[in-house]
């Protein structure tokens, strides 16, 4: 098949960029949509041009690396999966596809579709340690738990901390994310020691770097490649205001 | 700063502001439709206008209106305040394909609650210049119950909405506020954390019956008041 594509090219965060369009005519809709791009930077390094810059790890959708705006959708217009497990065969034959790198203040570009996401790494920073006895590890099941209860607490664990959100929200807010990790401790008894400390030094330091405020738009959840949900951040602040006006704590 | 004022400026802080101020104003629409449905009755405004003048003589009533002109305000301000952060937290480059995938909202008014604030922020301007300041200031009518003069408020909304331009405006400036709360009415729930699998349907069902209902009684009252229509019959005799 053969494909359009529009990327955004820039070569530095100070830089101007824009769209820059190539024509791919041997695209196999086998393809994922990264060895596609792969197919692209063969054919642009045989040119001597500078090859397309974009993240990628594991190619099976758990490390979050793969990150770009595929036709105004984060990881692509499929839901519930990163960009690394969407195919061609979800796009038509003569498709213009338009690429562009996660765009928020806080998520500086690097180059083209490569943006800096160190912001997220500071939040986590923040949260602190989870206190846990040193030794022999402890029987699995020495700490009696709720099932429903750990199986939220492993929904929101399953954020995989890519930035999507942040990229999907018309505020630029980074909310799910914190939400999610703030939430995945808070509700397992080994992280219950530090939950208030912890929720007021994450939101404190997501401020910091300047995401925007959430309204509850929700587009985060739908572009999620994890399925994480909003609820997350009503418990996000619930945790926020109990820490506030009921703990010794000052972030 | 202290750990109050921290608070009130984190972002979570600046969202429970929206919340309790929307919500306080939520409420508030119930109590005003109560009032303009009493326009509606086939009396000449008798009713209405001992309504009109108990609502703004009893202190209790006139210390809730300062809390209402604060909160409409504070509303409005933090509102404009939250909208320029968010403008620059996204920066200038937008995206070259523009989508709006949501969940369990409606994602025109849930990614334009600033532009329909900022129109409603400005029908409650010649709303308030309409009948607030008339009332507080103006040279009204007197109309003389049993004895009682008071002013007649009644006729001037009459006169106000025999000008279909007028009507056109509120029936439109309804429309706005029934969009901005079929997002704002389950969103201050969320902000306030109260989301829970068995409440919440429930939140988004009022929210919705609400955010439809609400707006629709208000938009009806001016365009039965332009076509002479008084189907409600008094219980004062």
């Amino acid at each position: 098949m053969k494909v359009t594509l529009k990327i955004w090219r820039q070569s530095g965060n100070d830089k101007k960029g824009q769209f820059v369009e190539y024509k791919l005519d041997n695209v196999k809709k086998e393809m994922s949509f990264l060895e596609m791009l792969d197919v692209l930077n063969e054919q642009l390094i045989q040119k001597k041009e500078q090859p397309v810059a974009f993240e990628h790890d594991c190619r099976e959708g758990i490390c979050g690396t793969c990150n770009m705006v595929i036709n105004g959708f984060p990881h692509g217009p499929q839901q519930g999966t990163t960009t690394c497990q969407l195919h061609m065969r979800h796009f038509k034959d003569g498709d213009t596809i338009w690429i562009e790198p996660f765009r928020a203040k806080a998520f500086p570009i690097i180059r083209d579709l490569v943006v800096d996401r160190a912001a997220f790494d500071r939040i986590i920073q923040a949260g602190g340690y989870v206190s846990v006895n040193t030794g022999q590890a402890q029987d699995a099941n020495a700490i009696p738990i709720q099932k429903e209860i750990v199986s939220e607490a492993f929904d929101a664990a399953a954020c995989i901390g890519c930035g999507a959100c942040v990229a999907a929200c018309p505020n630029a807010s980074a909310m799910l994310f914190v939400s999610a990790k703030v939430s995945h401790l808070s509700m397992l008894p080994q992280g219950k020691v530090e939950a208030k400390k912890r929720a007021q030094a994450m939101v404190k330091q997501m401020d910091e770097e300047g995401f925007g405020r959430c309204s509850n738009v929700t587009a985060c959840e739908a572009e999620c490649p994890k399925g994480i949900s909003v609820a997350n951040i009503a418990r996000l602040n619930r945790e926020y205001l109990g820490s506030v006006f009921t703990s010794e704590v000052n972030a | 700063m202290n750990w109050f004022t921290n608070f009130l400026s984190s972002s979570i802080g600046q969202k429970i502001i929206m919340s309790l101020t929307g919500l306080f104003l939520i409420t508030f629409l119930i109590v005003h439709l109560t009032g303009n449905l009493q326009l509606l009755i086939h009396d000449e405004g008798k009713q209405f206008n001992l309504y009109a003048k108990f609502m703004t003589t009893n202190p209790l009533i006139k210390l809730t209106s300062y809390l209402l002109y604060a909160s409409i305000l504070l509303h409005a301000v933090q509102g404009v305040v939250l909208w320029q952060k968010n403008k620059n937290a996204r920066g200038n480059q937008g995206y070259a394909k523009k989508t709006n995938r949501v969940v369990g909202t409606n994602s025109f008014a849930a990614s334009n609650m600033a532009w329909l604030g900022i129109v409603i922020f400005v029908f409650i301007g010649l709303h308030l210049y309409q009948f607030w300041l008339q009332m507080k200031l103006g040279n009204l009518p007197m109309a003389n119950y049993d004895g009682v003069e008071v002013k007649n408020l009644y006729a001037i909304v009459t006169q106000t909405y025999s000008n279909p331009v007028y009507v056109i405006v509120y029936v439109f400036s309804m429309a706005v506020i029934g969009f901005h709360l079929l997002h704002g009415f389950q969103s201050a729930f969320q902000t306030l954390g109260l989301t829970h699998k068995k409440y919440t349907p429930l939140i988004k069902g009022v929210g919705t019956i609400y955010a439809i209902a609400v707006p629709l009684l208000f938009a009806i009252i001016p365009v039965l008041i332009y076509l002479k229509i008084f189907p409600l019959s008094s219980f004062l005799h």
